[in-house]
């Protein structure tokens, strides 16, 4: 069974790689939240970003929030991405396909997946 | 919503958006009931509030007009021919106690019935983002054929972790594979 005594464990080991990364996080990547983005699916979508960040060795530079309604909800689930420097970028109709995708191309190869961008749909 | 953990994020979201340290997210089911408790100890809401938060037009947002979390809820409550109740304190009125606590009653034999859905998903959701907010859970099905009793109170986690955040992805995981065994039971006897 699960213990807390295990937590501790995961303390221990987390706390040194916490120190190094302090004062890092030069992407912010924000999912909306609030009743559009969840009735629409916005909750799979954070999850799959939180595991892929996480599991592709990302997260010294990215660091995923969530945020309220942004105003667009017919394009729920929406995804924005915010790196310093550079122009924000707006995923919508997202799924948590899309989402892996986007970490893989967007956040690990630095390239905007433009097909599934705000732009994409308007035009 | 398609599932009711939907309905239980978005409410929850109001919980911490109102500024409670604790929300209690209690279900306690039965062969034929499901009841649903959402209660924190966040700032309230004034009686003028209060009376109009079920009505779909109401919202405390000025960038437009409609708020829709309370409404579904009670929708999705109404439909199984069940009721929501809300009942709130706002720190105006009692500085030491004050709160919101939301209770839902669904018949689960009711054709409209939304399933449950997947609620560890969304208390993961809700404690990655929200990371230091304390959530205590705890989910009683009772009367059928598994008898089921999930806690989790981020307090004792939190207490387990000192001053790791709760969403570092590790956690969550561990989180995660805690309350699947809860329900489940372990997934290796060995272990």
């Amino acid at each position: 069974m699960k213990s807390l005594a295990e937590l501790q464990k995961i303390k221990a080991n987390m706390k040194q790689r916490i120190v190094l990364r302090e004062g890092s996080g030069d992407i912010r990547v924000v999912v909306g939240m609030a009743t559009c983005g969840i009735a629409a699916g916005a909750r799979p979508v954070l999850n799959e970003l939180v595991k892929d960040v996480s599991e592709e060795g990302l997260s010294e530079k990215v660091t995923v929030s969530q945020t309220g309604c942004i105003g667009i909800c017919q394009y729920e689930p929406v995804v924005e991405v915010f790196e310093a420097g550079k122009e924000k970028v707006t995923y919508v109709k997202m799924t948590a396909e899309k989402a892996k995708e986007i970490v893989e191309k967007h956040l690990k190869g630095g390239q905007v997946v433009e097909e599934y961008t705000i732009g994409a749909y308007q035009s | 919503m398609k599932e009711l953990s939907l309905n239980i994020l978005d409410i929850t979201e109001n919980s911490v958006k109102a500024g409670a340290a604790l929300t209690q997210i209690l279900i306690d089911e039965d062969a034929s009931t499901l009841l649903l408790t959402i209660a924190d100890n966040g700032s309230g809401m004034t009686k003028e509030v209060l009376q109009g938060v079920t009505d779909p037009f109401y919202t405390t947002r000025t960038t437009r007009s409609v708020g829709m979390g309370l409404p579904l809820l009670k929708l999705a409550a109404e439909q199984t021919d069940g009721w929501m109740k809300v009942e709130s304190i706002h720190i105006s009125d009692d500085p030491e106690n004050h709160g919101t606590k939301v209770e839902a009653l669904f018949h689960k034999d009711h054709i409209d019935f939304t399933p449950l859905g997947d609620v560890v998903s969304t208390l993961l959701t809700l404690i990655q983002g929200h990371p230091d907010t304390d959530f205590l859970f705890r989910h009683s099905i009772r009367g059928g054929e598994k008898e089921v009793e999930v806690h989790m109170d981020t307090r004792e986690l939190r207490e387990a972790l000192d001053d790791v955040p709760l969403n570092e992805y590790e956690v969550i995981k561990w989180i995660e594979e805690y309350l699947n065994e809860q329900y489940n039971g372990p997934e290796d006897a060995e272990e």
